[in-house]
């Protein structure tokens, strides 16, 4: 498991093209986010806070390690695509190692993920209210979160075992991001948008992400982003497990 | 001039092709535009009750949608001619007895003419989601201004796909006029936006383009002050970015 952990995080240092935007694009829609509508804070039915990119860093966050997941699916199709991932399966490990290594590397991705947003909103003038021990649980939420999300790429790389199939998701993960409560506060969202973001694990997500970053933790909103990263991880690398062994069924 | 046109007519018909031989290949351009209004609507819809918007929130940003598709359709013509130079097909294209800047003027003008799809694919979700109808002589400008816009964003792809041959450039071609349409007054009125931001878009041309198009849906009045601004915005882009375009044409395989 360790091996194929190493092998996919050295794979990912190598195609800067896979990685880089997963921070780029995030970078640049945070600042045009929090430039243009900084003035949102004072809308009544806000929660206190000490800058609109304090608030905004989490969904930043979240919108990354959603890139992270497609573009673990696309390794995963792009493996199954040029035969690498049959000659892994001939190959006398167990099979589960293959989904946990790739989870185990995304993980450390999702790591330095959230560690550059932190870093980059610090730099720009953001606070972490919750201290040191807030920013450690804003790197454990998000690593889960990650891995979650890396487990939803790999389900459908494994479904559909196409690289352009899975990279067509791109858009729907934004869907998915915007019906949340990731970029504004839940209170303010307009009808649907409110509605579906009450069911949506990743607003409960990018809440737990923010609780940290914006006020003195508060173990409710944390211990629900914690319990929905950890639902998403659970149920995804289950789904992923299922889909490799009815892949492994087929002739 | 004969020859001209019908060498133009030609890349407008493969341009028109590509789009009904292959629909997936446009999803995403007109897809992505749609959900960024879908959610930025229904997401920041809130952020209309500010004073400084002069009227809905939709209204607002559905004319940077209209830009933002026709961002992705000038990127995905730089994507394709990298796949051309690729797959070897470019190089018989150069050897045509025509101008190369002809062949840039095709592929350009085939961008102009695919955006359309994705602007009006958005007007029409704006005018679901309660966009006014603004007039027809402000969506004329509009779609001048779009049309004309995915042109110098086709010249710029053009650019980076003769600069680095391959598709892999992509991420590259598109993030330009990602960046370009971002930094202006995208999702709130100078007034309102940080002073950072502000200055960026002040000095940004594509600012000016984006406030034709957006000048019949907010304030809803169409003037001849923003209309000529967005027009000489868009010609002097057209005229930096399509020369170097040209320029690199011409070196290609020398």
């Amino acid at each position: 498991m360790w091996a194929l952990a190493g092998r996919a995080l050295r794979n990912a240092s190598r195609r800067p093209q896979f990685f880089v935007p997963m921070l780029v694009f995030p970078s640049l829609l945070l600042a045009a986010n929090t430039g243009g509508f900084n003035r949102t804070t004072a809308l009544p039915g806000f929660p206190k806070v000490h800058g609109f990119l304090d608030y905004q860093l989490a969904a930043a966050i979240t919108q990354s390690l959603l890139l992270g997941g497609v573009s673990v699916g696309i390794a995963v199709a792009l493996e199954i695509e040029n035969g690498f991932f049959d000659r892994l399966i001939a190959s006398p490990i167990p099979r589960t190692s293959i989904v946990f290594g790739r989870l185990a590397a995304t993980f450390c991705i999702a790591l330095v993920q959230v560690l550059f947003f932190l870093v980059l909103g610090l730099i720009f003038g953001a606070e972490v209210q919750g201290g040191i021990g807030g920013a450690l649980l804003v790197l454990l939420i998000g690593a889960i979160a990650g891995t979650g999300f890396g487990g939803i790429g790999m389900s459908l790389a494994l479904r559909a075992r196409n690289a352009s199939l899975v990279q067509g998701i791109f858009p729907f993960a934004f869907v998915i991001l915007f019906l949340s409560s990731a970029f504004f506060p839940m209170d303010l969202l307009r009808a649907p948008a409110d509605w579906v973001a009450a069911y949506n694990p990743l607003s409960y997500i990018a809440d737990g992400l923010r609780n940290p970053i914006i006020a003195p933790i508060d173990a409710g909103a944390v211990l629900e982003g914690l319990a929905a990263a950890l639902g998403v991880t659970a149920a995804m690398t289950a789904l992923s497990v299922y889909f490799l062994r009815g892949r492994l069924r087929e002739p | 001039m004969t020859a001209s046109i019908r060498i133009l007519s030609a890349f407008q018909r493969r341009a028109l092709n590509e789009i009904l031989r292959v629909p997936g290949g446009a999803i995403p351009g007109v897809l992505a535009p749609a959900i960024f209004l879908i959610g930025l609507s229904g997401v920041f819809g809130a952020a209309g009750d500010l004073k400084g918007y002069q009227g809905d929130f939709t209204a607002y940003i559905l004319p940077f949608g209209m830009l933002q598709g026709a961002t992705f359709t000038g990127a995905a013509t730089g994507v394709n001619l990298a796949r051309d130079i690729e797959q070897g097909w470019f190089d018989r294209l150069l050897l045509a007895p025509q101008r190369r800047s002809l062949l840039l003027l095709g592929l350009v003008s085939s961008a102009s003419l695919r955006a359309t799809l994705p602007a009006t694919f958005l007007l029409l979700v704006g005018f679901a989601l309660g966009v006014g109808w603004p007039g027809i002589g402000a969506l004329a400008i509009a779609y001048v201004l779009i049309m004309g816009f995915a042109g110098v964003i086709a010249c710029y792809a053009s650019l980076v796909a003769l600069r680095f041959r391959t598709q892999q450039a992509a991420p590259l071609m598109q993030i330009g006029g990602f960046i370009a349409i971002l930094f202006t007054t995208a999702y709130a009125p100078l007034a309102l936006q940080s002073s950072w931001l502000a200055d960026i878009a002040r000095i940004n041309p594509v600012n000016k383009i984006l406030e034709g198009v957006r000048q019949g849906f907010v304030p809803g009045t169409v003037t001849w002050d923003t209309t000529w601004q967005a027009l000489v915005a868009l010609a002097v882009l057209g005229l930096v970015l399509g020369g170097l375009a040209v320029r690199s044409m011409r070196r290609t395989g020398r």
